[in-house]
């Protein structure tokens, strides 16, 4: 009984346009941890996350934490919230937290993770034809260095990233080799280095991101993705080998330790609702790493102007 | 004839050149000799016979963190309640340096009181620098922290120092007291030897999983690593500092009538003070080289700031961020350094005068946090340093970057490409083709050689170990890369370090070199490299001989300094040119040292390579990593114990080398 009359409460403040601070009043006002990893890209998520939860009268808290190593926190209960877990890239830990049964899967944060082989537009004049594969491999000399001999050499991601790309290769014949960055940042530090000389460069570059917003370029053009063309290998241009076709895409995940829903019911459904565009997200990505802005600037400015869009989150 | 005789290697020569032949002759051949054998265990160890750590060890951390219990309470419980134990100092810390203290939980904290303002903090620490020494040393520390303000690094920096403040004295404490254990009881010193050595070894991503379990997350499990990776030079410190006091002070306490406590409490430990400093100041160096990885996770600070604009590719402000941390450590060093030879009338006080009279420092310090407590309410630039008054030099650090990029790039890949042809691709091919099977027998030989049959029981069985656990390729892409980057980091250290030894002027340039290089975080160069060298095993080499440059120099010069001045006369005085006193004098005396600066630089090469699997190397060090973004932490466990042994192997051979060179040479007592 007492519930439905807080609930109706609530419901009347929120209509009266007075949103907040009512309905989390029901549940528990320990601080809610939301993780904060170090790209601009999942600050902003976060940070609006936690503005639309705090908007809510929701205890909100920040904790610094590594991509990976926070599934220990979020298995114990030590973090409650962590916004992106990109499919491409986490996708085997979260797996391993998830089957725990101590974290769960909040749903898509409704941004697609691109990932693709990418190079930047002065090489469409070097290798006419780009963005097509068959035109990089016809040019793949001018990718050639010391270490690769007379292979191109394609700057592939972290190890950890998987990606497939010495089977693409073999599948689809390429003259290049694959030489694995140890981090992102070594990733892009070496296409800045290129992209100063204009120099020949493919590598490995994904969306939501900086680095297509700041470089001109694009991404090369492989057959598209199927299902069958990773497990069946007479699919696609090589009949005896799988991968032969490009990357898929995936989405970017919300994941909760399972205590969420229970602790804070209405915080868990907000979390849930939480959805954000590729396209907002790479422009703001590019206003607080290119134009200097600070997260915090950035996401008032988007609560500011989606305002209906976060209001149905945490309206009950 | 003798001539002929001198140029022909002795009976220990002969070992080493054969040792060394049929070794390269087994690398260049071991896959025709598979082929022609049709034994492929040669080049591979058999996966059937393969010791399975990997899950064991999982299995045990699994239990460790789930269900290890002591009846009344688990062992996870006992290990939050000392998280909580060091949580809250933690935070009283933080609260007082930058955060303020406040009442309530995340958003709706209500502050109550603030924190220091940046000129109390400032005045606080030059007042204990002038207690400790002087003015001059005042002006420095204040100098260090006031850039730390002008430069827009405040609020991170104190932070970091807020777990400094932590950090060190746990460490030191820990270290303290261990050491002193260790001094009563012989037995438990053999037993905590392997396991110091562990602690300073096993990277610290090896073990980060289980700790954010046991310790739960944020900046105290970033705080247990740190004093774990801290901790072991204190403990080996205080044993050598306890078992150097004389024994005539002993004598007197024993004549004065004192217990065992008063013994150890009042007599021993002060009178190896000094010494115990030296070891607070290794702590403290150690604890700001943990910033960066600290603050993967969790510990914020100047090395989130590091780390998050080299994410941007922003290098001005990882270089600025990075400095930051070198001023501090510069500042904190002098500091304990002072303390460390501070006597009791660097700062005599008359007793008759009154109570502020008698605490100069203490009442100056008061003084100014009650007058900026009370100004700060008014003005906020007395509680904190304004941002317009900041100064960046970011924009200068990244238009430099740019134009040796463009300029220069040429140049440096053709260096590049000649130190890859002829120096680290035949070293490579010629370790990671050693067939494992003779690795194991090479190294009971060089361990027999060395140290007889323990030392060579020792060698043998880790490397053993290293192949049954079916990291053979690895760790030998590791001895590669380690033993690459420590012949140059010596090639260029040794003679640095000779020179500082012999003119003041260039020891001043080179220590200071020396200093900054140890304490900038390697990120902050490692991506700068990697817009010059690319990605690969050249820009990994060039960050493992920086990091690792600074013992061979340190030792190489103390070695020289240490020398009997009487040998030196001996020489001159028999007609020595100074070329002469040089090769024939000082280098063959300096040997012992020189071997123990290259142990140091090893052990640092080693430890470095889990930065260098940043730029993707494929050595242990990404077995480590790989394993912590795959939460493994048995995988993780087992590289890092990979690269224990070959240290403890380097350490031990080293180590025994040392001690016949200095046998020989008489200088034994």
């Amino acid at each position: 009984m007492k519930m439905h009359i807080r609930k109706f409460v609530a419901a009347t403040l929120v209509g009266l346009g007075v949103t907040g601070a009512a309905f989390a009043d029901a549940e528990s006002q320990e601080p809610i941890k939301l993780t904060l990893h170090d790209w601009s890209g999942q600050l902003l998520t976060t940070t609006i996350m936690g503005k639309v939860l705090a908007e809510a009268g929701y205890n909100v808290e920040y904790v610094q934490a590594d991509y990976i190593a926070q599934f220990a926190g979020l298995k114990s209960g030590d973090l409650h919230v962590a916004m992106e877990i990109w499919e491409t890239t986490g996708r085997e830990a979260m797996d391993e937290a998830t089957a725990t049964g101590n974290v769960v899967n909040m749903g898509e944060t409704g941004m697609k993770a691109i990932e693709e082989w990418w190079y930047p537009s002065y090489m469409e004049e070097v290798c006419p034809g780009l963005p097509d594969w068959k035109a990089l491999n016809d040019c793949s000399r001018e990718f050639s260095t010391p270490e690769t001999g007379s292979m191109g050499r394609y700057l592939g991601g972290p190890v950890t990233w998987g990606g497939f790309d010495e089977e693409r290769i073999e599948a689809l014949e390429m003259d290049f080799e694959v030489v694995h960055a140890g981090t992102d940042a070594a990733l892009f530090a070496e296409l800045e280095s290129a992209y100063q000389r204009k120099a020949p460069i493919v590598l490995w570059i994904y969306s939501p991101h900086w680095a297509p917003t700041k470089y001109e370029g694009s991404f090369v053009k492989f057959p598209a993705y199927t299902t069958e063309c990773y497990e069946d290998p007479s699919w696609g241009g090589n009949p005896s080998l799988a991968y032969d076709c490009g990357k898929p895409t995936g989405p970017i995940w919300k994941v909760a330790w399972a205590g969420l829903e229970e602790t804070w019911p209405g915080a868990a459904k907000a979390v849930e609702a939480f959805t954000i565009s590729n396209e907002d997200m790479g422009a703001m990505v590019g206003e607080v790493d290119l134009n200097g802005k600070s997260v915090d600037e950035v996401s008032d400015a988007w609560l500011a102007a989606n305002k209906d869009t976060w209001s149905a989150w945490i309206a009950d | 004839m003798k001539r002929l005789q001198h140029l022909l290697p002795g009976r220990s020569g002969w070992f080493w050149l054969t040792l060394f032949f049929i070794t390269w002759a087994l690398s260049h051949y071991s896959w025709d000799l598979y082929k022609a054998l049709d034994a492929r265990w040669i080049i591979k160890y058999p996966s059937a016979y393969l010791f399975k750590a990997e899950s064991l060890i999982s299995h045990f951390m699994q239990w460790l963190v789930e269900d290890a219990t002591f009846g009344i309470f688990t062992f996870r419980e006992l290990t939050r309640f000392i998280a909580a134990l060091i949580e809250f100092p933690y935070v009283f810390m933080r609260d007082l340096l930058i955060d303020g203290f406040s009442v309530g939980l995340g958003n709706q904290a209500v502050e109550i009181a603030p924190s220091l303002s940046w000129i109390a903090v400032i005045v606080t620490l030059t007042a204990i620098a002038h207690y400790a020494r002087d003015w001059k040393l005042a002006a420095l520390v204040g100098g260090c922290f006031l850039y730390l303000a002008v430069f827009g690094q405040w609020q991170s920096a104190m932070v970091t120092l807020a777990s400094v403040l932590i950090a060190v004295p746990i460490g030191s404490l820990g270290g303290l007291l261990l050491g002193i254990l260790a001094y009563r009881v012989p037995l438990f010193e053999t037993l905590l030897r392997p396991i110091l050595d562990l602690m300073q070894t096993v990277p610290v991503f090896a073990y980060l999983v289980p700790i954010l379990f046991l310790f739960g997350f944020g900046p105290v499990a970033a705080l247990v690593a740190t004093v774990i990776y801290a901790m072991p030079p204190m403990v080996r410190v205080t044993i050598v500092a306890l078992k150097g006091v004389p024994s005539e002070i002993r004598d007197v306490g024993v004549m004065v009538g004192c217990t065992r406590w008063q013994m150890m409490w009042k007599v021993i430990v002060p009178a190896a003070a000094p010494t115990l400093m030296v070891g607070v100041n290794q702590v403290i160096m150690l604890t700001l080289n943990m910033v960066i990885i600290a603050s993967m996770i969790g510990a914020g600070g100047l090395g989130f700031d590091v780390l998050g604009a080299l994410r941007r590719l922003d290098i001005g402000g990882g270089i600025e961020a990075g400095l930051a941390i070198v001023v501090m450590a510069i500042a904190l060093d002098r500091l304990s350094q002072a303390f460390a030879s501070r006597s009791v009338d660097t700062h005599p006080v008359n007793p008759d005068r009154n109570l502020i009279g008698r605490h100069p420092w203490f009442a100056t310090v008061l003084l100014v946090a009650i007058c900026t407590y009370l100004l700060g309410g008014q003005s906020a630039i007395v509680q904190t340093y304004p941002e317009a008054a900041t100064v960046s030099t970011g924009t200068f650090w990244s238009g430099l970057m740019g134009y040796m990029n463009v300029h220069f790039f040429d140049t440096f890949e053709a260096v590049k490409t000649v130190f890859l042809t002829y120096l680290l691709l035949p070293i490579k091919n010629f370790f990671t083709g050693i067939p494992w099977v003779w690795g194991i027998v090479v190294m009971v030989l060089i361990g027999w050689r060395m140290g007889g049959i323990g030392l060579a029981m020792l060698t043998g069985t880790l490397t053993a170990l290293i192949a049954m656990v079916g990291l053979w390729d690895k760790a030998m892409i590791t001895v590669y890369l380690c033993g690459v980057s420590v012949l140059i980091a010596s090639a260029i250290g040794i003679p640095m370090g000779i020179l500082a030894a012999q003119n003041d002027k260039a020891n001043r340039v080179i220590g200071s070199l020396i200093d900054t290089l140890q304490t900038l975080p390697s990120f902050v160069y490692l991506i700068p490299v990697v817009m010059l060298f690319r990605v690969g095993d050249f820009s990994a080499m060039i960050a493992v001989v920086l990091y690792a440059l600074a013992p061979a120099v340190r030792y190489a010069a103390h070695g020289i300094r240490n020398i009997d001045q009487q040998l030196i006369e001996a020489g001159l005085v028999s007609g020595c040119t100074p070329r002469q006193v040089l090769w024939r004098i000082k280098l063959p005396m300096a040997i012992p040292e020189l071997l123990l600066g290259l142990n140091q630089t090893i052990m640092l090469a080693l430890s470095m390579l889990v930065i260098t699997a940043l730029v993707g190397t494929r050595d242990l060090g990404q077995e480590v990593y790989i394993a912590l973004t795959k939460a493994n932490s048995g995988q993780g466990i087992v590289a890092g114990f990979a690269i224990a042994f070959i240290a403890i192997i380097a350490d031990r051979i080293l180590s025994a080398a040392a001690n016949r060179v200095r046998r020989n040479l008489g200088l034994e007592r």
